[in-house]
């Protein structure tokens, strides 16, 4: 019976100091998915050549598309108080635009520039109906699931390239 | 009729309703389309498997309880039944969560996986509930599975408040908890409908397993007493 108890009370005891873990410790900073801009610059040239995760808004108007010269999709990531230029080879989601939250996963090269080699974008909690005309692309969307052919769907509009 | 059995079935109607609003009069979202519509199942299941686990941890307690107070075992059974059914099928919406997610994700996101605090504390609440019922196998005398795994349990319930949270206390790539504010009122009552949907159902397949993790019990113990 008393070993019973012992083993109930250490059961708790576990329990409890593992919340307390949680609520106390320093599991924050343990588990930091992306830096803001600010962050990455504060890093200095600790965060160079590292693969790093960058997360922020798409500066509006900074997106430049590729063009034929250049097969990279650049543009700027932005926080409230610093940006970062990020340049992609990648295909962005469907979902891609000005304004919108993302997280790339990449390296920064010696000039400062973001290489990402993976494109997240990021939706935010809340959920509306469209008004006219603001239906998003479908096929796109729907197509990264079969990824018969990956490059079709979503693949950038030549005709939107050298767009400020 | 058990009363678990009339939820569930109840469930099952209502996510066949639910489903429907969802998919047909609902309508799309304004950028992310009808993929959207995977929130109609992936929220409840994200929300059942919450209910199913806190379920585990009430159980837990209540076989805990029995220790502290010297009347573990006789009568007392009911906990362990619960535990076991509430983990088993807390587990099996955890999985379909993470599926609905994944399928969402990709389309929106542009990735299946990422190891954001959302995804990471979801996988290892998964896992470390599955654990539990691996422990149960491992374990043959009735009387100390049931006290290993109510221990367990206690500590594995820990990841469902880091679940919650981890949008909030850490930047994600998943989105934080909407509201009634930034939920378009004609979504809402689907989402609604199929979360309780969801949690009968749940409730049902859990009133089942219980009464079969005791059944078998019972059957176990007869055997045991019949070969001693």
């Amino acid at each position: 019976m008393t070993s019973r108890k012992w083993f109930a009370a250490l059961a708790i005891a576990s329990a409890v100091g593992a919340m307390a873990w949680v609520a106390f410790g320093n599991l924050g900073e343990n588990l930091v998915y992306y830096w803001t801009p600010a962050e990455l610059h504060q890093h200095g040239d600790k965060a160079i050549g590292a693969t790093v995760r960058l997360g922020g808004m798409v500066k509006p108007g900074s997106i430049v598309q590729p063009t034929a010269g250049s097969d990279a999709l650049t543009f700027v990531v932005t926080d409230a108080t610093d940006s970062v230029i990020v340049r992609t080879t990648e295909i962005p989601p469907a979902m891609f635009r000005e304004g919108i939250g993302v997280v790339v996963e990449g390296t920064v090269d010696a000039t400062g520039t973001f290489q990402s080699k993976r494109l997240m974008v990021k939706h935010d909690s809340s959920y509306k109906a469209p008004t006219s005309g603001q239906m998003p692309d479908q096929k796109a969307m729907f197509g990264t699931l079969s990824e018969a052919d990956p490059k079709a769907p979503g693949a950038p509009d030549p005709a939107a390239a050298g767009k400020p | 009729m058990k009363l678990t059995n009339v939820l569930g079935l109840l469930g099952v109607a209502m996510y066949l309703y639910g489903c429907y609003d969802g998919l047909f009069i609902a309508p799309a979202d304004r950028f992310m389309g009808d993929i959207q519509r995977i929130m109609y199942v992936h929220v409840p299941s994200a929300w059942t498997t919450m209910v199913c686990f806190t379920i585990s941890l009430v159980a837990a307690l209540g076989w805990v309880a029995g220790l502290v107070r010297g009347k573990a075992g006789d009568g007392r059974w009911g906990w362990d039944d619960w535990l076991e059914s509430s983990i088993e099928v807390g587990v099996i919406f955890g999985g379909l969560l993470i599926i609905q997610g994944m399928i969402w994700a990709k389309p929106t996101w542009g990735v299946y996986w990422t190891w954001d605090p959302r995804l990471t504390t979801v996988a290892v609440m998964e896992l470390m509930f599955i654990a539990v019922l691996a422990l149960r196998g491992f374990v043959e005398e009735a009387q100390r599975r049931a006290t290993w795994s109510a221990v367990v349990t206690l500590v594995a319930y820990v990841n469902v408040p880091l679940v919650y949270f981890s949008v909030q206390w850490w930047s994600s790539l998943h989105q934080a908890q909407s509201s009634s504010d930034n939920v378009d009122p004609a979504m809402q009552l689907p989402l609604a409908i199929n979360a309780f949907a969801v949690m009968f159902i749940a409730i049902g397949l859990m009133g089942l397993r219980a009464r079969l993790a005791g059944l078998t019990r019972v059957a176990l113990l007869a055997d045991v007493g019949g070969e001693a």
